[in-house]
């Protein structure tokens, strides 16, 4: 064989070796994160996490205040986010397909998709905290729906822009209303793509961090009132792992593998729920 | 009933347009103190010191560019690894796990990351990666410069590195995807010429998609830029600006993460707010010209 041969070869087996070595080395090295938040985490794991409240340094305690508040910040978000998302993507995707705002709403909400959330914490911080004079726990989710509904709003619009035409024409010859022919024939024909829109939705603003800092605040004590600063899982894992205490340092380690457990198993069921529906990435 | 659905839904999907609009405005209204105190030197100047009361947002600019940066750098090469990989090296039975694995790793929040980064990469750097860096480096022009010691551990190097691991899933998948609409016609009638599959990638693969491929990383590159928590764990939180990757810094969402709620008074907030409102702005920019030329190239193959 000739050299220029034997060249091709040898490069050709060169990048071989990178992509499979950097596959290798990508997957594990997640894979290694996911590890050791796990074994860590379970380490850290116990009763009191899930009966007690954020303690003082050097005492017991867990995470249940925090667990409650997240809770509580995410269901409220999602029902803001819901039906702003439903109805943009319903008007994107039913109203006004190829024309100049919908064209230009589509664009804008897929920057919003990525755009620095700790942006959406300030904004709200200045509409809602400012004139309140107090962090609370409706900020934090009115923060959080900013993230949320993007992504509805996204997944509604790819989604009902798959049913196919002649279903609507057949039902609109039947004498069916535009509104009715929507929330019946498109939305039936649509749903398990939108039920993931949400899901996708709800494991994006478990996580989320930045825009709670300075809306919800956090709170060391049981406060189920949102009026005033709410305990959130992240900004508790935030504030433990900054401190210099052993101890909180565990509690935050079973704070984080509780919401990469969170995030993973809603991700997990979304995908069981709806086998090659839409990814959640861009 | 008609008309009412169609305007609610008509009101929703403005509520997108008023909501950008919104943020620009009320970001900038309250960064105007600062605007109208320093003006354009704000941008330019490297003092961030709340006790004179005098602010410059250089540094913290800086950091930001120089993280995203490095982030892309490591993760870029690695996430074409992974996507060559599967598109055109992986045994089918390892395709679908492996694009399950990565898809569900871009889910992870970034809180997660930066816990991580801090408690097990930090550590890691400080007693190994960092002292080999420096003890290499040391007398060569440019890389002596770059990794120039004391190691701390956190700082920009250890910053850009967990952004890498966090902007890893989202590239590799996004290139798996570009790659994956690659017609097979085309790859098919380069192999049947004899070329190798690297060659196939190379001349093939990825000149048809370089347009998509440049929007995906400016998507990443934006995403990165607006980081906060993966970042504010590991970069050391100082405010200044040093030519060695070792050095702690600060990028503007990890200054905003830590000042904002202890602004010492009016002019400090409203200067941290101006951080937020360029932040916004520059991503902005970045993920609309990814954006842009990924729709650009959509619109040239549909036609």
């Amino acid at each position: 064989m000739s050299f220029r041969y034997q060249y091709r070869i040898w490069v050709n087996r060169l990048f071989t070796l990178f992509a499979t070595a950097s596959a290798l080395v990508g997957l594990s090295l997640l894979l290694l994160i996911l590890y050791q938040v796990f074994s860590e985490g379970i380490g850290a794991l116990s009763l009191d996490v899930f009966t007690h409240t954020t303690p003082p340094p050097g005492e017991k305690g867990g995470l249940i205040n925090a667990i409650v508040g997240s809770v509580m910040m995410s269901i409220l978000t999602m029902i803001i986010a819901i039906p702003i998302g439903l109805m943009g993507g319903i008007y994107l995707a039913e109203y006004n397909k190829n024309g100049k705002l919908g064209s230009c709403v589509r664009f804008l909400n897929d920057i919003l998709l990525s755009a620095p959330s700790i942006c959406f914490g300030m904004f709200t911080y200045q509409i809602i905290v400012r004139p309140t004079h107090s962090f609370s726990g409706y900020a934090g989710a009115v923060a959080l729906s900013f993230i949320a509904f993007p992504v509805i709003l996204r997944t509604t619009d790819d989604m009902l822009t798959l049913v196919p035409d002649q279903l609507r024409e057949a039902a609109a010859a039947l004498g069916a209303p535009v509104w009715h022919i929507i929330f019946t024939i498109c939305f039936r024909m649509a749903r398990s793509g939108i039920v993931t829109g949400l899901l996708l939705a709800f494991a994006r603003i478990v996580g989320e961090t930045a825009p709670l800092l300075f809306t919800a605040l956090n709170n060391q004590f049981w406060n189920v009132r949102m009026t005033g600063p709410t305990p959130n899982l992240p900004v508790t894992i935030y504030q433990l792992a900054m401190s210099p205490y052993p101890d909180w340092h565990q509690l935050a380690w079973a704070g984080a593998m509780i919401i990469t457990l969170a995030v993973l198993s809603i991700n997990i069921v979304t995908r069981i729920l709806t086998d090659g529906a839409p990814s959640n990435r861009l | 009933m008609n008309n009412l659905i169609k305007n609610l839904s008509l009101f929703c999907a403005a509520l997108v347009i008023v909501l950008v609009l919104a943020i620009l405005f009320v970001l900038t209204r309250a960064a105007w103190p600062t605007f109208h105190t320093f003006g354009f030197s704000f941008f330019v100047t490297n003092i961030w010191n709340p006790v004179t009361n005098q602010y410059g947002a250089l540094s913290a600019i800086y950091g930001t560019v120089v993280t995203s940066f490095l982030a892309l750098i490591l993760a870029l090469p690695i996430g074409f690894g992974i996507a060559f990989y599967l598109v055109e090296l992986a045994p089918p039975l390892v395709v679908k796990p492996l694009r399950i694995a990565i898809e569900l790793l871009a889910g992870i929040p970034s809180i997660v990351f930066g816990f991580w980064g801090l408690f097990v990469l930090v550590p890691v750097f400080q007693d190994y990666i960092q002292p080999f860096l420096i003890r290499h480096s040391e007398g060569l022009p440019v890389l002596g410069k770059l990794f120039a010691g004391p190691g701390f551990g956190v700082g920009l190097l250890s910053a850009g590195c967990v952004l890498a691991i966090m902007v890893l899933p989202f590239i590799a998948a996004f290139l798996t995807d570009v790659f994956k609409t690659v017609s097979p016609a085309l790859k098919e009638s380069a192999y049947a010429l004899g070329a190798t599959r690297w060659e196939v990638m190379r001349s093939v693969v990825a000149p048809s998609t370089i347009g998509p491929i440049m929007g995906g990383v400016m998507l990443a590159f934006g995403r990165a830029l607006g980081e906060t928590m993966a970042v504010t764990f590991v970069i050391g939180n100082a405010h200044r600006l040093s030519p060695s990757l070792l050095a702690p810094g600060t990028t503007i969402s990890a200054s905003i993460a830590n000042e904002f709620n202890e602004a010492t008074n009016d002019l400090h907030t409203s200067s941290l707010l101006a951080l937020g409102l360029t932040l916004f702005a520059v991503s902005f920019v970045v993920l609309a010209c990814g954006k842009a030329s990924i729709l650009l190239l959509e619109r040239r193959r549909n036609a």
